[in-house]
């Protein structure tokens, strides 16, 4: 494929065709994920109106699987509203810090052998870095609305998200321990020979600390005390209107996918096949973020939100412990004749 | 201190939050309850209470005889009534106008008519597109009754035996 754009461009010049082919590959990715987000919205709506003993939206389309669009064009039309008392630049910079590292973060996720955009060893801390940049735009968004509920709603959203991030980096040093590799690849290839050589089962309760801490990292229920629109309206976003709004949804529900992505190459083996008969696939990477991304719906459905003072606690003081000593687990455990289960 | 283990270990292995995630993952495959409304209707009782109409006796004749109780008795004063004596020395309401944008749809004008005049219709899915379209005069008033009369005779008719 290079060499096709080497051919148009002149092989006099190699820059252009490698953007051009890096463009390609982007649009590749952010296209089918603007998709999913789009229509995890509806799945959203329809796995929760189902556990609600409901229909969910079945109008637009059939079964309603044109809602995601008629919802586009709506929030589309609408009007931007910029408060007067609002900072204007940093107003329109914060559903921009949102998006940006959400789908950035997907540079380096590998959706099959070889198949992935960058390929660098610290493709782990880079996915880290990523979502954690993302929390300025929220701050930022909060802080440049100038409303009290939205500069709660950050300062609330940027704590939370502070604690957990703490919590998932242990969370991953484990997984780092077992594969010994920053590389997501390498991460996934190392969890070869079936289901019960994935890394769920040795790091279990570093499995279940990390995808908790996804829930709260995403601001999702049973922590969304971010929005809170009991307490605080809509949080850090209650001043957005129109596509501006539509971008923090965007923002919000491409990181759900993309931290059940992670979840699911660190833990799930990615696009490794769960029994040795059946061949490894891109498929199998897509249904295990589907199982993972339906029980975070699964969540919102069963649980209340949990008290502000409750998150906390949880993070620093259960969290936090449990992964130190899992992880201290390991590292013993590495040393000793039993030391191949947990590789 | 056993009982405190106890509470530990549960939690730890998220016993209840399994335990409600079991439930509505019980839900979602369970029948759901959704009335789909322009298709389908849930059922009405023959004492619904929906837009008023008011009634002619077979031979055509208003029942309305101008006694206003109805309007004494309305409590958001929703009805107003005018009336002069005809040729024929009844008396016979020249206005009769109910706001259907005040009328709270108690029942009570219906419950006072004593020639069972003024009636609560089953219609309940009408609108009005401007302003003043809610404010319903006798002739539309009328009109209505004209056209659910035989509804409207078969809900008395059913109800009749608990008045």
């Amino acid at each position: 494929m290079i060499d096709f754009f080497a051919q148009i461009f002149g092989s006099y010049w190699p820059e252009v065709s490698l953007t051009a082919w890096t463009l390609i590959k982007i649009v590749a990715i952010v296209l089918p994920l603007m998709g999913a987000v789009a229509y995890l919205t509806l799945a959203e709506r329809k796995v929760i109106g189902f556990m609600q003993v409901r229909l969910g939206p079945n109008r637009v389309g059939y079964a309603g699987l044109l809602q995601p669009i008629a919802d586009g064009l709506k929030l589309l039309t609408k009007e931007i509203i910029i408060p007067t008392a609002s900072n204007k630049f940093l107003f329109l910079l914060g559903p921009v810090l949102a998006i940006a590292p959400a789908f950035a973060a997907w540079a380096v996720v590998p959706f099959d052998l070889n198949l992935v955009l960058a390929d660098i060893d610290a493709a782990l801390l880079y996915v880290l870095a990523m979502t954690s940049v993302g929390v300025y735009g929220v701050i930022i968004a909060g802080w440049a609305s100038n409303s009290k509920y939205a500069f709660l709603g950050a300062m609330r959203s940027a704590a939370q998200i502070v604690s957990y991030e703490i919590a998932m980096g242990f969370a991953l040093v484990g997984v780092l321990m077992a594969a010994g590799s920053l590389n997501l690849g390498k991460i996934v290839l190392a969890q070869v020979g079936g289901f019960w050589q994935w890394y769920w089962l040795p790091l279990l309760p570093l499995f279940i600390v990390y995808f908790i801490s996804a829930v709260a990292e995403t601001n999702r229920l049973p922590f969304d005390v971010a929005e809170g629109e009991s307490e605080i309206v809509a949080g850090f976003h209650v001043e957005y209107s129109g596509m501006a709004f539509a971008v923090f949804f965007l923002a919000e529900y491409a990181n759900i996918i993309l931290v059940c992505m992670l979840a699911a190459l660190m833990f799930l083996g990615g696009w490794l096949s769960p029994v040795p008969f059946l061949p490894d696939s891109f498929l199998w990477l897509l249904a295990k973020v589907a199982f993972l991304v339906f029980l975070f719906l699964w969540f919102r459905a069963t649980f209340p939100r949990y008290r502000y003072d409750q998150i906390m606690r949880l993070g620093w003081k259960v969290f936090i412990p449990i992964t130190l000593v899992w992880i201290i687990f390991i590292a013993a455990m590495m040393q000793t004749p039993w030391a191949h289960l947990f590789h | 201190m056993l009982n405190k283990i106890k509470s530990l270990m549960s939690s730890l292995m998220l016993v209840e939050l399994l335990k409600g995630m079991a439930l509505t993952g019980r839900y979602f495959f369970a029948r759901k309850i959704t009335v789909q409304y322009p298709e389908e209707r849930t059922p009405q009782s023959p004492r619904f209470r929906g837009l008023h109409a008011l009634r002619r006796y077979p031979n055509g004749e208003e029942r309305c005889i101008a006694c206003k109780l109805c309007e004494a008795v309305c409590p958001a004063m929703a009805i107003t009534i005018e009336s002069e004596q005809r040729e024929d020395n009844t008396r016979r309401t020249t206005r009769y106008d109910i706001d259907l944008t005040k009328c709270i749809f108690c029942g009570m004008c219906e419950e006072s008519c004593p020639v069972d005049s003024i009636v609560e219709t089953r219609v309940f899915d009408y609108h009005g597109e401007k302003r003043g379209d809610l404010l319903y005069t006798k002739q539309m008033l009328l009109e209505v009754g004209d056209k659910y009369e035989a509804q409207i005779a078969a809900d008395r008719a059913q109800d009749a035996k608990y008045r």
